[in-house]
């Protein structure tokens, strides 16, 4: 089956079984390695990805389901200013550790920081639940997403992508 | 902080795998790769009487016992533990047969054609079951102190208790993988793993080949607490014997339910404890027994058994004291290093009965432990001395102030809301580097610097990044010594190639014992390099002359430092559904310097959360050998909403005289101490007394039914 869909701002057509895993087509098909598999099951979240501004466990999304979607996956993510804000202020509160789930979680503070410009530390929370972290405890990466959401509102440049 | 070395530099990976350009196994590809996918057993004790293939399509192989070159056998500490399961197999999940080729899913058609015909025996799958038996036992070791039988025939009182902890698994994010390749007669396995150097004499040992025709080398790790210590070898060699019998790189990575079923855990255990009180009140004496089930295979389940027997009477020092250690085979799958190494048993077990022996005193926890506390000088449990200063007074006094400890642990138990509110304290240490003689006699570590014409500095070194930070910390040490900016130093995922073996990255020793000696490489370098040409030092491990030990009697100075830690727990615990919700942990340590302050707190933090969530929600059971919780929907790890708040301080100005600007171990304690202090405030909570972890809801539910 043919299928076309936006990936990270560029249209993009494949032939592809559409009842393949979105995250094995991120990966084998275009390359995109920072989208991690980290259980398969939709439950840890590493292979996380936007749905337009939805993030969407890519492990249980057939590429079928994505036709005409746009995609946005880390790769795409980095050439972004807010994803420069992010790396910093995760790197400035110890928020990576083995680095397994950060792409992922990454993506998951994207999706929260693209609805709400100030989160609460509990709205943060709860944004990242679907995500696992093994190494940090998660507190010191909520701290790298309120420094990120106070950074982003003071530089006046939350509008932009 | 006000050490220099304490301030937080940015860590040199962070940037990489935010962007997901850090380079996983899983992510690293070669030409003409083919997958392998394991073949496991699906029964718990077992004679494989034939294995039937389905016909097998062009490019596509079976690899088993037959294709291992030299011995089938994983080389640990003993040679029990099987590559491949050649006649019989010993747990479910234990590794029958590869299939490897270019196509999963073909793959996948070929395993289920595969039929192997079983004759069942009966298993043993219980400490209790396995006691009664008497092929069962793996190892058993006794420690003595004092006088035990007189204390105890003069005791004034004697009191026994028994405590049980759980199975745990590590889930690290990233599963267990390997690439072997097999080119120009020369075996390279790429992997996600701790140790390289257990790697490397695991594979020379499974094909019998000189050293000189292995290598190995780490892709960036994504996570590992012990279950990339000794486990990790077993995948290499699958790998490494597949790409020799197809001649093509093999990659292997094990999805999810595949790592949960057949990689180690930590030991469950059963500890239990007869103490002994004199006629002025104090205690006199304790006879305690560790018991661990070691799964299947011994594994490095003597040296868990024999950290989880000198951590068990906690900081406290008894003077007439038997310990007991047995461990036993059980058709379940391995058991095997976890952060803590047997110490978090420990510590669950002494610090409970602590608790409870100041209940039947009569006098609060913390006031009656206090009266125990190790001290400079003081007899260790093998009869070694405590010595260095020990800090856990001003920590305690420290920590009670913070957190209003005296006036919450004297509220009465009412329900406000549907919750019952606890708090709870436990006192702990961890032995830093290698138990007994290890460093000096086994590892023998060794580490190199290079200074190079462009004025860098490279640290050879076998110790692997795997979140932790030492590709920033060991960094640090070198540019510190040598008064270079932190840029100029270079630190590199280990290739055997290029680096000496400068031992494993486990037991809290990669800061305290490899910093030293990268310290002490940087000195030397900075006095006798010029910054334009090329030149290498090497420095081999001294042992602290202070240190004395007898692996035979198990008496003596079984590390020759600890770090001393002390935690407060808040709980809640909802009344109708038996849910805990732990609010608060505060945690205050000594690890002598800290060598930056981010990560060690990361370090204290990551490790609360797993100590917390083993105490908690982290179940795993087995039933007749199987596992009842084999993927991430069943086993439950804490979430963003499930770690509690928590705050970390450090004890500063406490140098450790051989450690790198004065630091120690850090990166086990946190587990150590968490899930007692948990459980203590649970059962401040219910006022019924918990004697074992997980402490699941129906614990919590029978616990406020029996005070009712």
């Amino acid at each position: 089956m043919k299928i076309e869909f936006t990936l990270n701002g560029c249209p993009v057509s494949l032939s592809a079984d559409p009842l393949r895993r979105l995250l094995d087509v991120l990966r084998e098909d275009f390359g995109l390695t920072g989208v991690k598999e980290g259980c398969g099951e939709g439950e840890c979240g590493a292979c996380s990805v936007l749905l337009g501004d939805d993030l969407i466990p890519s492990c249980l999304v057939p590429v079928g389901n994505v036709q005409g979607a746009e995609i946005t996956t880390i790769e795409g993510f980095q050439k972004t200013h807010r994803y420069r804000v992010l790396s910093r202020t995760f790197a400035e509160a110890g928020a990576v550790q083995c680095g397994f789930c950060t792409p992922g979680i990454v993506m998951a503070s994207e999706a929260l920081l693209r609805k709400n410009t100030s989160p609460t530390e509990e709205e943060i929370r709860e944004s990242l639940s679907g995500n696992l972290c093994r190494c940090t405890g998660y507190s010191m990466i909520v701290d790298g997403v309120v420094r990120a959401s106070k950074v982003l509102s003071e530089d006046g440049t939350y509008g932009n992508v | 902080m006000s050490h220099k070395i304490s301030q937080s530099a940015v860590r040199i990976d962070s940037d990489d795998k935010c962007r997901g350009t850090a380079r996983y196994i899983g992510d690293i590809t070669f030409d003409h790769i083919l997958y392998g996918r394991t073949v496991r057993s699906t029964r718990a004790r077992a004679k494989i009487r034939t294995i039937t293939f389905p016909d097998m399509p062009e490019g596509y192989y079976i690899i088993d016992a037959s294709d291992i070159p030299g011995k089938n056998c994983v080389k640990m500490i003993q040679e029990d533990f099987p590559v491949f399961a050649s006649d019989r197999v010993e747990y479910i999940g234990e590794p029958v047969l590869l299939v490897a080729g270019e196509d999963r899913e073909e793959i996948d058609r070929i395993i289920s054609g595969i039929e192997i015909d079983y004759e069942d025996l009966s298993p043993v799958t219980s400490i209790m079951e396995a006691e009664s038996r008497d092929d069962a036992l793996f190892i058993e070791y006794h420690v003595h102190k004092g006088e035990p039988a007189t204390a105890f025939e003069q005791a004034d009182k004697i009191i026994e208790a028994t405590y049980e902890t759980g199975c745990q698994e590590h889930i690290y994010l990233e599963t267990q993988g390997m690439t072997g390749l097999f080119r120009d007669g020369r075996i390279t396995v790429y992997g996600s793993l701790q140790c390289p150097y257990y790697v490397k004499p695991a594979l020379v040992h499974a094909f019998g080949w000189e050293e000189e025709r292995f290598r190995v080398v780490q892709t960036t790790t994504g996570g590992a607490f012990g279950g990339k210590e000794e486990f990790p070898s077993l995948v290499a060699i699958h790998a490494a014997v597949a790409a020799f019998k197809t001649g093509k790189p093999v990659k292997i990575i094990y999805d999810r339910d595949e790592d949960i079923t057949a990689s180690t855990k930590r030991h469950p255990s059963v500890i239990q404890f007869r103490t002994g009180f004199d006629t002025s009140g104090r205690i006199s004496c304790m006879d305690i027994r560790v018991t661990l089930d070691g799964g299947a295979y011994e594994g490095l389940t003597s040296v868990v058994l024999q950290r989880a027997m000198f951590a068990v009477t906690g900081v406290y020092e008894i003077p007439n004291l038997t310990v007991h250690g047995r461990a036993f085979r059980t058709n379940t799958v391995p058991a095997g290093a976890f952060r803590g190494f047997g110490a978090p048993q420990a510590f669950f077990a002494v610090e409970m009965h602590m608790n409870h022996l100041a209940g039947y005193r009569g006098v609060d926890p913390l006031d009656f432990k206090r009266s125990y506390l190790y001290k400079k000088g003081s007899k260790t449990s093998t009869g070694g001395t405590i010595h260095h200063p020990v800090f856990l007074p001003e920590m305690i006094d420290r920590l009670i102030s913070k957190t209003g400890y005296r006036k919450k642990i004297r509220k009465t138990r009412t329900s406000v809301s549907g919750y019952r509110y606890g708090i709870g304290c436990s006192l702990f240490l961890h032995g830093c580097g290698f138990t007994g003689s290890g460093e000096k006699d086994k590892i023998k570590g060794k580490v190199k610097l290079r200074g190079s014409p462009d004025g860098t500095v490279e640290i050879l070194v076998a110790n692997v990044e795997m979140g932790q930070g030492p590709s920033t910390t060991l960094r640090k040490i070198a540019a510190q010594a040598m008064g270079l900016p932190l840029d100029r130093i270079v630190y590199q995922n280990p290739d055997t190639d290029r680096v000496p073996d400068s031992g494993p990255t486990v037991a809290s020793r990669t800061a305290m014992v490899v910093g030293y000696m990268v310290l002490e490489g940087a000195e030397r370098l900075k006095g006798t390099w010029n910054g334009k040409e090329e030149k290498t030092v090497e420095v081999r491990y001294h042992h602290p002359d202070f240190v004395s030990w007898d692996q035979e009697q198990l008496s003596g100075d079984a590390y020759p430092a600890y770090s001393w830690g002390v935690n407060i727990a808040e709980v809640r615990v909802d009344v109708l559904t038996g849910e805990i919700r732990v609010d608060r942990i505060h945690g205050i340590y000594d690890i002598g310097t800290v060598l930056d302050e981010l990560i060690a707190r990361g370090q204290m933090e990551g490790g609360i959360a797993q100590g917390a969530g083993w105490a908690t929600i982290e179940v795993m059971e087995q039933e007749k050998g199987r596992l009842k919780q084999c993927s991430m929907t069943d086993y439950v790890i804490p979430t963003a909403l499930d770690v509690p708040s928590i705050s970390v301080e450090f004890l500063e100005n406490r140098p450790y005289e051989l450690g790198p600007f004065g630091a120690k171990g850090a990166g086990e304690i946190p587990l150590v101490g968490a899930p007692p202090a948990v459980a203590a405030a649970v059962e401040h909570a219910l006022g019924t007394p918990v004697y074992r972890i997980p402490i699941k809801p129906e614990h919590i539910i029978q616990g406020l039914h029996d005070e009712d």
